[in-house]
């Protein structure tokens, strides 16, 4: 019992980074700050919460010198939810499912041709100024909601936390953008506009879109689900073709 | 909700073995997302708790894929490296996906009201 009070705090601090509690509570405690913060700036894209958290637990990780192992052992609590999640999506997939069903061919072929034309332009584009292969694979599922993202970077080679990042950037941008677009090229069909946010820029756009118009949002939904999907088979297809 | 997690554990877990064992490109869970759209079709929809647990699970989303984008700490130097290839590829590409599924979308639906 003498020897708990001149404990150093280093050696409070080197125990903490062998057990998940410090990772998990960290995550937990900086999502709540990142959520505060976002509330009382107005829900701006620049504000996410997700964007957030991540950009203030890197720099802590950084200023600590915490090893990124150490962190993701608790945080790995929250990670292995992102299954379930995913699998969750089949909910509000099946709740649109007549409107789905009423526009599936348009739908379809909009969704399909937009999402090949996002993946190869990054991937042509980054190619052509010098990334490697496995950026490139990391770059290619970005416009897809993260779970999926991350899966297929990991299937295709990738580097899924570089491919997190990677949707966070594309979802932070197609937000602050997307109404200055279509506006530019006259989309003013609120199922297209939706489409199109949710099919180049996941959730983060579809969020923005759900504000404006709530037809919008719900075909923002839909992109998010199909195109998770559509990728999934597509892209492997797509880096075999293109020889990424 | 123990049921409602334990259902979409299962379509996971099936979705995964499907994966593993045909070395199908998809990942199990978008192959779990599929398993349980084709379930709530044939079963006629979700029961309330399952819809409240998906929505729960949905709901935060956005913490769900905190942890693995703090792994970006790991990847600074390829950030770095590559720092002119992804700033030019992901505004250009971007932009391209929106223009290319709007202006389609809307030409297709032309004339066209919803139900």
């Amino acid at each position: 019992m003498h020897n708990l009070l001149p404990l150093p705090f280093f050696h409070v601090w080197s125990y903490l980074q062998t057990q998940p509690l410090m990772g998990l509570t960290a995550t937990l405690c900086t999502w709540e700050l990142a959520c505060f913060i976002d509330i009382k700036a107005g829900h701006k894209p620049i504000t996410n919460p997700t964007f957030l958290s991540i950009t203030l637990l890197a720099c802590a990780l950084l200023i600590t010198g915490t090893p990124y192992s150490a962190y993701f052992n608790g945080a790995q609590y929250v990670h292995f939810l992102l299954g379930p999640a995913t699998v969750a999506l089949a909910i509000p997939m099946y709740a649109n499912r007549h409107s789905i069903k009423k526009h599936f061919v348009p739908i379809f072929i909009s969704l399909t041709t937009g999402s090949i034309v996002a993946a190869v332009s990054a991937m042509l584009i980054a190619r052509a100024l010098g990334a490697p292969h496995d950026v490139l694979v990391s770059l290619g599922p970005k416009s897809v909601t993260t779970p999926i993202a991350m899966a297929v970077a990991q299937n295709l080679g990738g580097q899924p936390p570089l491919t997190a990042v990677f949707v966070m950037i594309t979802g932070v941008f197609g937000a602050i953008i997307c109404t200055g677009v279509f506006w530019l090229v006259r989309v003013k069909d609120w199922r297209a506009q939706g489409l199109a946010a949710g099919t180049a820029a996941h959730g983060l756009a579809t969020a923005r879109m759900i504000l404006i118009n709530e037809t919008a949002g719900a075909y923002g939904g839909v992109a998010i689900g199909l195109n998770g999907i559509i990728t999934s088979v597509a892209l492997p297809l797509l880096v075999n073709i293109f020889g990424f | 909700m123990v049921r409602s997690i334990m259902m979409l554990l299962l379509c996971q877990l099936a979705g995964t073995v499907v994966q593993e064992g045909t070395g199908l490109p998809i990942p199990g869970p978008v192959m779990g997302l599929v398993l349980l759209l084709g379930l709530l079709i044939w079963r006629g929809g979700p029961s309330q708790s399952l819809h409240d647990t998906a929505g729960g699970f949905l709901k935060y989303l956005g913490l769900l894929f905190v942890p693995a984008g703090v792994g970006v700490v790991t990847e600074l130097q390829v950030l770095k490296a590559n720092a002119l290839a992804i700033a030019v590829a992901i505004p250009v590409s971007t932009i391209l996906g929106l223009v290319v599924t709007g202006v389609l979308m809307q030409w297709l639906l032309r004339g066209k009201a919803d139900a």
